[in-house]
């Protein structure tokens, strides 16, 4: 569908009118597999919050580099190359404006927020952290936002701090403030919960993070895909995100850094295209971003990106937030209703994920079963076992919707989660 | 239609995944050990007391999805007043079930109530949920405290 971008550059979020359902369905169509069948029925695909569909202009985009544009970039003569360096330096550009950073110097491409947070870690962190430094987390971090920080702190002799979270699923302010202290280097802090789908106090937790002289870093994964994203607005020092979480290709992310951080940080991996000059004796490292993307990066991991970015900028991310809202509401009112269920995170400001338990039957059970009626759903831990642990669950069931979810797919969820808990009775 | 699922969850499954049999523990237990799979957490103890080589009585406690729930509790129905060595004939079976084609036919004598399992060669992921306990009492027998089947 086609919206005009003006949309995103004048609405307020609060006067941003959600999707109508028609436009929904237009959407929906512009994903093939939302259009498949399973032994005759549709796809209901809630597992977004694990990885999106991708829409045919991010389908289209990789299909064309490879079929017209594919060369090596930063480096041929020739006229296919420098459409290589175009359509990747383009991208990069693209996701600059995307979460409005200031220069696409502070735009690092990588394999996603894993490798975003280990460069972090073991760039930034090995040079600033130091025996008996602190780096501050919360409960309700991934473990891809937990163990390369616990790699930093036994490498380095630190302390891994966490500031707890409340029964609904919310970070303690008062405790988070009250770790926080000179020790500490590094804040590393999710923007929204995959497990529980909690939306943090960002722009706040940063601030009170530079005020003891901390570096924050955000872990964007799953707010890219459901919010407006202003690096320049949190004020945070990195921030990472995932594409194949926001409807691009799997092998794609991104680290955003402030550019003084970024300089003054060593390189990450050695090897082609992040050196200007090499020799035995002396090596000269690229400039921003090159120095921190050694190889021959994912060039169609980039042209998929970009069109998943210019795809959201036309839906207009302002519009998808309001009509997810509207999805959330009416998920946790319809499984409100299923008997024995309770839900895992209740905060008062989430997005994108409803986690919940039904009674005592086990998730892999209701996932499997739901699977009978081609719903997706995860089942699990989530790779977040210590928020599992903060609750007393092992596992929760997670329904994790994008924008091109419908009210009528939550409805089947319940009525399915119904007979699930009538099986089991 | 959910309800339609009994490749699955046959009603034995279901059965004794609501009431499990011998679900306990046994404080004077010869052995004790724990089985744990990481992957869904899914995590027993199975307790077992011994006369010679004779299961006198075997027992378990803990928390899991219905298929590992319903083998550990049919595990401690079938083995109770058996002697230790049926435990690895009929964990034998089992797997050998388990993992077998969906299409071969199913030894319903030899299995006995195990055949209810028959379901779970259509989902491979499920195997381990299946043999769970078998696997920790298999590792009871030869002496660990611990095993997991990550």
């Amino acid at each position: 569908m086609t919206l005009t971008q003006h949309g995103e550059e004048t609405e307020t979020a609060a006067q941003a009118r959600p999707f109508t359902p028609p436009e929904v369905a237009a959407i929906r169509r512009d994903f093939p597999i939302l259009q498949t069948l399973r032994a005759g029925k549709p796809l209901v695909y809630l597992d977004n919050a694990a990885t999106s569909q991708k829409p045919l202009a991010v389908i289209d985009a990789t299909t064309q580099y490879y079929e017209s544009e594919n060369a090596n970039v930063h480096r041929g003569i020739h006229a296919l190359s420098e459409r290589a360096t175009e359509v990747f330096e383009g991208a990069r550009e693209d996701v600059r404006r995307f979460i409005n950073a200031g220069r696409v110097s502070e735009i690092v491409f990588t394999r996603g927020t894993t490798e975003s947070i280990n460069l972090v870690a073991q760039s930034y962190g090995r040079q600033n952290v130091g025996p008996g430094d602190e780096v501050l987390l919360t409960t309700m971090e991934h473990h891809s936002n937990i163990v390369p920080w616990q790699m930093l702190c036994n490498e380095r002799g630190a302390v891994l701090r966490v500031a707890p979270i409340n029964e609904a699923g919310e970070v303690d302010m008062e405790a988070f403030r009250g770790l926080l202290s000179e020790k500490t280097k590094i804040v590393a802090v999710t923007h929204v919960s995959n497990a529980l789908g909690t939306v943090n106090p960002i722009k706040e937790m940063v601030r009170l993070a530079h005020g003891v002289g901390a570096a924050a870093l955000v872990d964007g994964a799953q707010a890219a895909p459901h919010m407006p994203v202003d690096v320049a607005d949190l004020d945070c020092d990195f921030y990472a995100l995932s594409a194949h979480k926001m409807f691009g290709p799997t092998g794609m992310g991104v680290l955003y850094g402030k550019e003084a951080l970024l300089d003054a940080m060593p390189p990450y991996q050695g090897g082609g295209d992040m050196i200007l000059s090499v020799t035995f004796e002396k090596t000269t490292y690229n400039k921003l971003p090159h120095k921190f993307e050694a190889g021959t990066p994912n060039i169609a991991g980039a042209a998929g990106l970009g069109a998943a970015v210019r795809y959201l900028e036309n839906l207009d991310r302002r519009r998808i937030a309001a009509y997810e809202r509207e999805l959330l509401e009416h998920g946790a009112e319809t499984l409100e209703q299923v008997p024995g269920l309770s839900f895992i995170g209740t905060a008062a400001e989430k997005a994108g994920v409803i986690s919940f338990q039904l009674a005592d039957v086990h998730p892999h059970d209701i996932g499997q079963l739901l699977n009978e009626e081609n719903i997706a759903v995860r089942a699990g831990h989530h790779c977040a076992q210590p928020t599992m642990e903060r609750f007393g669950v092992a596992a929760t069931s997670r329904a994790s919707f994008a924008f091109y979810n419908t009210k009528e797919e939550f409805d089947a969820l319940a009525d399915a989660l119904g007979k699930v808990r009538e099986l089991f009775a | 239609m959910i309800t339609g699922n009994r490749a699955l969850y046959e009603q034995v499954i279901l059965e004794h995944n609501k009431t499990p049999r011998n679900f306990r523990e046994i404080e004077d237990a010869d052995r004790k050990v724990e089985g744990y799979n990481p992957l869904c957490g899914d995590h027993f103890t199975i307790f077992v007391k011994l006369d010679g080589d004779t299961i006198a009585d075997i027992s378990f406690s803990g928390k899991g999805c219905a298929i590992s729930k319903a083998s550990a509790s049919l595990m401690t129905a079938m083995l109770k007043g058996k002697p230790k060595s049926e435990a690895e004939t009929l964990f034998n079976r089992l797997h050998d079930l388990v993992t077998s084609n969906p299409d071969d036919p199913v030894d319903e004598k030899a299995l006995g109530k195990l055949q209810v399992f028959s379901g779970v060669r259509e989902y491979p992921v499920r195997i381990k949920c299946a043999t769970l306990a078998w696997h920790a009492l298999a590792a009871a027998f030869e002496g660990k405290e611990e095993v997991s089947t990550e």
